[in-house]
């Protein structure tokens, strides 16, 4: 997805001279081409993410439109005061980059892994969330939002494999994307962790439960007309994020269901304990924390036990 | 307005403004901003290329030490930019103009108030001139206490390395700040070296020198070689003999008798 990432950005540059390329001393085999193509439009700044928000507000009050680069936590946690004075609160088209969701960089550690990024930046409506779940809705959404007037943050997979078969590389602001429909019940997802809801919901055909499934990557302006609609039809929904069950999608579903008081129970899967120290791949990580397929079917037959009574 | 039509930017006027705003809104921050009254007046009355505040090829300014906000307001009152009712709103419901400034406000190019951020901004603005190969220069003034800010540090790196020669900061070295005298808080000493060591092109002034401060200002090389900082020494509560050098005066609204002292000694009966 940092490919598709980099390849669309140089190709948005070429268009645009306002567009410019900040990191702070991360993307190695990834914005080579931005950096060899423009080179006087991309700068290393060090590894200062706090400077690299400052600057990006600077920079964007003349009439750029910066895109600042960095691991989730470095891009989001690390200047999240920066990003909140800066460009939300002026209202400058900083573009936030962020590569990682969840427990991608596995072996790397806690101090790598984006588990609040969704939750701390959703509290502020001034931003817009994006995460998409292959590389293809990726490049849709930075295609269809780089001219934005405020600031974007893109939760980024470092995985260029994910592929979701029926999203079709679909995008648009404040809507869902449904991949498929069924009746029994309704997942929604983000992310690339959709790849693990389109497996489970294979497994769940075998035993005769029809599923429906959307992705969820316009988190904010969030789909709420879309998610109303849907949500009615549902007995049941299940949420699956690699992310803390606080704060993202999870809780936005929930904080729709509650408002509306749409009669649907819903069920988050996402990291529900405070990580510790364990490492592991990724596949490892989020089966650990209960997202494979396998601990998503269980999930759903168990849900769908409970809610029917036998 | 009529009265400053000739758009002059005394600190005498600053001061009073200060006094006059501070003790009608009974809100503090008052040290801190007497003690950029003439840092404030010799920018906006004699540094500044400003023709107006829409124009895109003015010089940027950033009060990055967002607390003394009232100098600001008064000196872009004083160039007519905000109207005398909007000012004489100060820190009134529903208004702009709060103790920290809002980038709402005409003339004032950012938001700030969270120290150890406006140089950051400051240096973008600077990067963002030279890209559009504009002579545009663009002014940071910042507290000494954001040097404590290791944020400031990042930028004062980025800076340097990039040769940002248009950025000039301004350090307020007062040597207060919330809790404290800088020396016993968190010494900067020696502060000059610092800059120095970091390859700022550093110049030692008197902060209350308006001509000297806008002289040196003005013969910096702004197109090549390092960033400039001015070290200013100032008094904090300048120009109010019970406050300088008060540290409750970053915080305490006046008293009637203290505000009737306060314009007696900055010359209003």
């Amino acid at each position: 997805m940092r490919t598709a990432f980099v390849e669309t950005l140089v190709e948005l540059a070429q268009k645009d001279p306002r567009i410019v390329l900040l990191t702070g001393d991360l993307g190695f085999m990834a914005l080579e081409p931005f950096a060899e193509t423009f080179p006087q439009r991309f700068f290393n700044v060090g590894v200062a993410e706090q400077n690299m928000i400052g600057l990006a507000t600077g920079l964007a009050e003349a009439g750029f439109i910066p895109y600042v680069y960095s691991i989730v936590p470095f891009a989001v946690l690390r200047p999240y005061e920066f990003i909140r004075n800066g460009p939300i609160h002026h209202q400058f088209p900083v573009r936030i980059v962020g590569v990682g969701g969840g427990v991608e960089y596995g072996h790397q550690g806690v101090s790598h892994y984006a588990l609040e990024d969704i939750g701390v930046l959703r509290t502020q409506s001034g931003v817009t969330i994006i995460a998409p779940a292959d590389a293809n809705q990726a490049v849709t959404a930075i295609r269809k939002t780089w001219n934005l007037p405020g600031p974007v943050f893109y939760r980024l997979s470092k995985n260029t494999r994910t592929f979701i078969p029926g999203l079709e590389g679909r995008f648009e602001i404040g809507k869902l994307q449904m991949v498929c429909d069924g009746h029994d019940l309704l997942f929604i997802t983000t992310g690339t962790i959709a790849s693990e809801v389109v497996s489970a919901m294979a497994l769940l055909r075998e035993q005769d439960v029809s599923c429906a499934m959307a992705v969820l990557a316009s988190i904010n302006p969030a789909p709420v007309g879309c998610l109303i609609d849907l949500l009615k039809r549902f007995p049941i929904v299940i949420t699956v994020e690699t992310h803390y069950i606080t704060g993202g999608i999870g809780s936005l579903v929930a904080e729709i269901l509650a408002e509306h008081g749409i009669a649907c129970r819903i069920v988050r899967c996402g990291v529900k304990q405070n990580v510790g120290g364990i490492t592991g791949s990724q596949s490892y990580l989020e089966s650990f924390y209960g997202l494979s397929a396998k601990t998503l079917v269980d999930t759903a037959l168990l849900s769908l036990r409970e809610s029917t009574g036998i | 307005m009529s009265e400053h039509s000739q758009h002059s930017v005394s600190a005498i006027d600053i001061r009073k403004i200060i006094l006059e705003q501070s003790n009608r809104a009974q809100v503090g921050h008052i040290g801190s901003a007497l003690s950029v009254a003439d840092i404030i007046a010799a920018l906006y009355g004699n540094i500044l290329r400003i023709k107006n505040p829409f124009d895109s090829c003015r010089d940027r300014f950033v009060l990055s030490k967002g607390h003394a906000a009232l100098a600001l307001y008064a000196a872009l009152y004083l160039k007519g930019w905000i109207e005398e009712e909007q000012l004489n709103q100060y820190c009134g419901n529903g208004t702009l103009l709060g103790t920290h400034p809002e980038h709402a406000v005409q003339g004032i190019d950012f938001s700030s108030g969270s120290l150890g951020m406006g140089l950051s901004i400051g240096a973008g603005a600077a990067l963002a001139a030279r890209l559009q190969n504009s002579s545009r220069r663009v002014f940071v003034l910042l507290s000494d206490a954001e040097c404590n800010e290791g944020s400031t540090w990042e930028s004062i790196m980025f800076a340097a390395h990039h040769r940002l020669s248009n950025l000039v900061a301004i350090v307020d070295l007062n040597g207060q700040q919330a809790l404290g005298y800088t020396d016993q808080v968190l010494s900067l000493t020696p502060l000059a070296e610092k800059w120095r060591v970091f390859n700022w092109d550093v110049h030692e002034i008197d902060g209350h020198e308006i001509m000297a401060i806008s002289k040196i200002v003005n013969q910096l090389n702004t197109t090549d070689g390092m960033p400039h900082v001015l070290l200013a020494r100032t008094t904090f509560g300048k120009g109010v003999s019970f406050m300088e050098n008060e540290i409750k005066w970053h915080y305490l609204p006046m008293t009637d008798d203290e505000y009737k002292q306060a314009l007696k000694e900055n010359g209003v009966a």
